[in-house]
């Protein structure tokens, strides 16, 4: 994975990024200079995206975040795992989230 | 690359398209942060002395600011207009900039650079404002840009502003305001607006100048008598003719037809608006009859969108002159005959501004829509006359 992620990372969101939901579209909004690709750019979360945002609290590890998401969604642990890291990988290169 | 996959799109926030959908109750708004200026400029509609002390204490606190910023940000609101008077005259400005940008609201900051400084520009480095810095510029030598902004010191002032700008990468354009006493600075003005990297049009002008937006008509005579003619004003708008032409047809194909008797016809106060430095909220930066204004001191931006504004913006005309003229008239797309015009103008939201009229009619004149000798809203064939010249070459 990017980075070298791994599910012992633990995991929270830059500062220099705003979350906000406008009119049930969920964004996220680089503020700050180097962060996300370029400076004129948001990002739009879908519902599984969201759903693992939510619980990026920077205490619980990748491992936790699954294993709370095997228990509330539907789906394969493993489909998890995958949406999980590399989810988080590819905020974590554009310095959306930073490792603890 | 754009970051693209099954948890998240990325979205340029110019082209955000989400508003078409799903439609939040404010898109975007402007804030006078004061109407005190460092600069005295000769054509200026809006702006008080530096130190007006009475104008400072009424002024919005930094708390009161921030909590409408907040409600703007749960309305929905992605950008903030920051303008004055100077803006960077309050002591609290990095501190309001930062607080805007942490709601994930982009600011476009008006400025004349005069006090850009190196800890703004540390701030807008680190937390860039996500729009296009504008800086008006008056002129290109210190004698020209000080005949008009009426202080010393100011040229070098701002210029040491730009040049911070430049050297930081910060991006910015520049626009200008075209006066007697400046205007033969528009060679060397255009020939360096050129080599400023962000400027991939060429600069803006202003000189068709509002007079005061209070009212306080000591200054309109000197406003008046420095702003374009109608004739001065098209034969410069004429500088590239063909340019013009193409640029109008797009327009008049667009928007041009008689408005009838509904006042506010332009799309302000609908999902935006101007909050003036005392806390204001109004439809739009010129509007500022008493009828039309709501206090956020006593109450908020949702109220004065959802109860307040849809009253003003059903404002009709009475005024029999309108009536019978800007009513019928098709030029109302060239034409910026507003309320916020007649207000500045008459101090009332209907009264025709013959200034405006005659611009319009010059323009039209020009462009083949009119004869020499007729007046806009006597023609009938109007829908004619404008389909025949989108179709020109």
């Amino acid at each position: 994975m990017e980075q070298g992620i791994s599910l012992n990372d633990v995991l929270s969101i830059s500062e220099d990024v705003v979350a906000r939901e406008v009119e049930r579209e969920f964004l996220i909004i680089p503020i700050a200079s180097g962060v996300g690709d370029m400076e004129d750019e948001l990002y739009s979360l879908n519902e599984c995206g969201k759903a693992i945002w939510d619980k990026l609290d920077g205490v619980k590890s990748l491992a936790q975040i699954k294993s709370d998401l095997a228990e509330e969604y539907d789906a394969p642990p493993e489909e998890i795992e995958t949406d999980v890291l590399n989810f988080t990988s590819e905020l974590l290169k554009r310095k959306i989230l930073v490792r603890i | 690359m754009a970051f693209e996959n099954k948890y998240v799109r990325t979205v340029k926030a110019a082209d955000f398209k989400l508003w078409e959908k799903a439609q939040p109750r404010l898109l975007n708004l402007d804030i006078e942060l004061t109407e005190r200026c460092n600069n005295n400029c000769l054509h200026c509609c809006i702006n008080l002395p530096e130190n007006d002390e009475s104008a400072r204490q009424r002024e919005l606190t930094t708390d009161e600011l921030k909590k409408i910023l907040r409600e703007a940000a749960s309305l929905g609101c992605l950008s903030v207009r920051l303008t004055g008077g100077e803006p960077l005259l309050r002591p609290d400005f990095a501190e309001l900039y930062l607080f805007i940008r942490k709601l994930g609201i982009k600011v476009l900051l008006f400025t004349n650079a005069t006090l850009i400084n190196a800890d703004l520009i540390q701030l807008f480095r680190k937390y860039p404002p996500g729009e296009l810095i504008e800086v008006t510029v008056y002129g290109m030598t210190q004698r020209t840009y000080e005949a008009v902004s009426r202080v010393k010191g100011t040229f070098a002032k701002a210029f040491r502003g730009i040049t911070l700008l430049l050297e930081n990468n910060i991006p910015f354009v520049v626009k200008s305001a075209l006066l007697p006493q400046n205007r033969e600075d528009i060679p060397a003005f255009e020939a360096w607006a050129k080599s400023i990297p962000w400027m991939t049009k060429p600069p803006r002008y202003s000189m068709f100048f509002d007079l005061r937006n209070r009212r306080d008509s000591d200054k309109n005579d000197l406003i008046a008598r420095v702003r374009a003619t109608p004739d001065d004003g098209i034969d410069f708008i004429m500088r590239n003719p063909e340019a013009y032409r193409k640029d109008m047809q797009a327009f008049c194909a667009k928007f041009t037809s008689p408005p009838g008797d509904k006042l506010f016809t332009c799309g302000a106060g609908k999902k935006s608006g101007t909050i003036d430095a005392y806390g204001n909220f109004q439809v739009c930066m010129l509007v500022r009859h008493p009828a039309t204004l709501y206090d956020l001191r006593r109450g908020s931006l949702q109220d004065a969108l959802d109860n307040f504004f849809p009253h003003v913006l059903a404002a009709k005309a009475k005024n029999s002159d309108y009536l019978q003229k800007c009513a019928k008239c098709f030029l109302k797309g060239l034409c910026e005959q507003c309320p916020g015009k007649a207000w500045t103008e008459h101090g009332t939201l209907d009264t025709p501004v013959s200034y405006l009229c005659d611009i319009a009619h010059k323009q039209a004149r020009l462009l083949g829509l009119l004869d020499e000798h007729e007046w806009a809203w006597q023609v009938e064939d109007w829908r004619q006359r404008i389909d025949r010249f989108v179709a020109s070459e």
